[in-house]
């Protein structure tokens, strides 16, 4: 099947999930109705640099995910990791170098449009001074085919806030579109309570929610808690992604946060990585999730 | 008869409960509840000591924190109480739980690897 033929979606089976900003059909404008359809692949929570027994295959899952990835019988226009690319540590030289090591291992994409946003673990314990070194900025916005994406950092704060000068930015970005302008949202952390007892929380998220709900069509792609998640605050859609390293329990299913354990007879389950296609004439995307290694 | 006295003795009594609201009035107040009871909490890289409080509903207490080495936070989401806690100071948290349960609280400044360990619980006892 041709992924990138939108009307095809409805035939996926399993693992697929479908999204639109709206319910029924949404008007994006007729200037979009022309732009092709086309998908991305978003991957998340890395840790690299983790060892423990909730993953004693952390060396390799990475290559392997990346091995799926470039495995994709047709390549997605681009890949985004939603951070904690790798995990964290108290000394600067060996986080630059697991940074280092993460972008080497995931230079073997076949493609080469690669946007990254960092997690607290990359972040939170210098500002994200390292990873702006090794990858940019930690929010920006950008275009493709009709679609406005927009990376929000809401984790080089180590108290989890977006902050007002960034927010003054979403702001300003935002002004530039109009109402139904299809918008996709990347994030960390999500931008509501999803667990607050757990630290599943954006601490001024609510204020970015508030810029974002005046648009009809946004819809928010996340990570942070290790697992597939889908929520709706009024009409934006939040999808949490699957980790590659370890998974976490349903959310607030437990007193702690533990991750669940590593199982040898079937290694990496509950990791993965999601296909979103994206269809900017109807504001409308479907979710496909993959295991780390093909079935 | 809305006197000028009785005008005076409202403002007088406006006065003196806004006094007793600063807690100025000290001995003289009249009913004056007991003073809150003081708990300590170490806050650390990653644990809080004690990391389980029992607590009497109703009861009037100061959690007293004393974080040694990072700004954590204090974050109790069910109560819609929160501080940062710096180190080299005491944070002082003023609490009066109002009904019986658990009450979860943990750190919510990201503190390094452990971080998603450093938590307590509030036991509030009817």
């Amino acid at each position: 099947m041709d992924r990138r033929n939108f009307l095809a979606l409805s035939a996926l089976g399993g693992g697929a999930v479908f999204s639109a900003a709206l319910a029924g059909c949404a008007q994006t404008g007729p200037d979009r109705r022309s732009e092709p359809a086309f998908y991305f692949v978003q991957l998340s929570d890395t840790h690299w640099g983790y060892q423990g027994p909730d993953n004693p295959d952390a060396a390799i899952t990475l290559r392997k995910a990346v091995a799926t990835v470039n495995a994709l019988a047709i390549q997605p226009d681009f890949i985004v990791f939603t951070g904690d690319l790798t995990h964290t540590t108290d000394d600067p030289v060996e986080r630059r170098r697991r940074l280092r090591e993460f972008k080497s291992i995931v230079d073997d994409l076949k493609v080469k449009t690669v946007r990254f946003m960092p997690g607290e673990h990359d972040a939170s314990l210098d500002s994200g001074l390292a990873f702006q070194e090794l990858f940019g900025e930690t929010h920006y916005s950008f275009d493709h085919k009709g679609v406005h994406f927009i990376a929000l950092d809401n984790v080089s704060d180590p108290g989890a806030r977006v902050g007002d000068a960034q927010l003054a930015w979403l702001k300003a970005d935002l002004a530039k579109q109009d109402a139904a302008a299809p918008i996709v949202v990347f994030t960390h952390r999500p931008l509501f309570d999803l667990v607050p007892k757990w630290d599943w929380a954006t601490r001024d998220g609510a204020k970015a929610v508030e810029l974002l709900m005046p648009y009809q069509n946004v819809t928010v792609f996340y990570g942070h808690i290790h697992q597939e998640n889908h929520h709706m605050t009024g009409h934006i859609a939040h999808h949490s992604a699957k980790s590659l390293i370890f998974a976490l329990p349903a959310p607030g299913s437990q007193e702690k946060r533990t991750p669940l354990p590593w199982d040898p007879a079937a290694p990496y389950k509950g990791l993965g990585f999601r296909e979103v296609t994206a269809d900017a004439s109807a504001a409308r995307y479907a979710l496909t999730e993959f295991p780390v290694v093909p079935a | 008869m809305t006197s000028r006295a009785t005008r005076s003795r409202r403002a007088a009594l406006t006065q003196l409960c806004a006094l007793a609201g600063l807690g100025l009035l000290g001995s003289v107040a009249p009913a004056q509840e007991p003073a809150p009871r003081i708990v300590e909490i170490e806050a650390r890289r990653f644990k809080y000591t004690p990391d389980r409080v029992v607590l009497k509903r109703g009861e009037a207490v100061v959690i007293a924190f004393h974080s040694i080495d990072f700004v954590h936070g204090f974050n109790v989401p069910d109560l819609g109480i929160r501080a940062d806690l710096l180190p080299g100071q005491i944070t002082r948290v003023p609490l009066r739980p109002t009904a019986a349960g658990n009450y979860a609280f943990l750190c919510d400044n990201f503190c390094g690897d452990g971080h998603e360990t450093m938590s307590g619980v509030f036991v509030v006892e009817g």
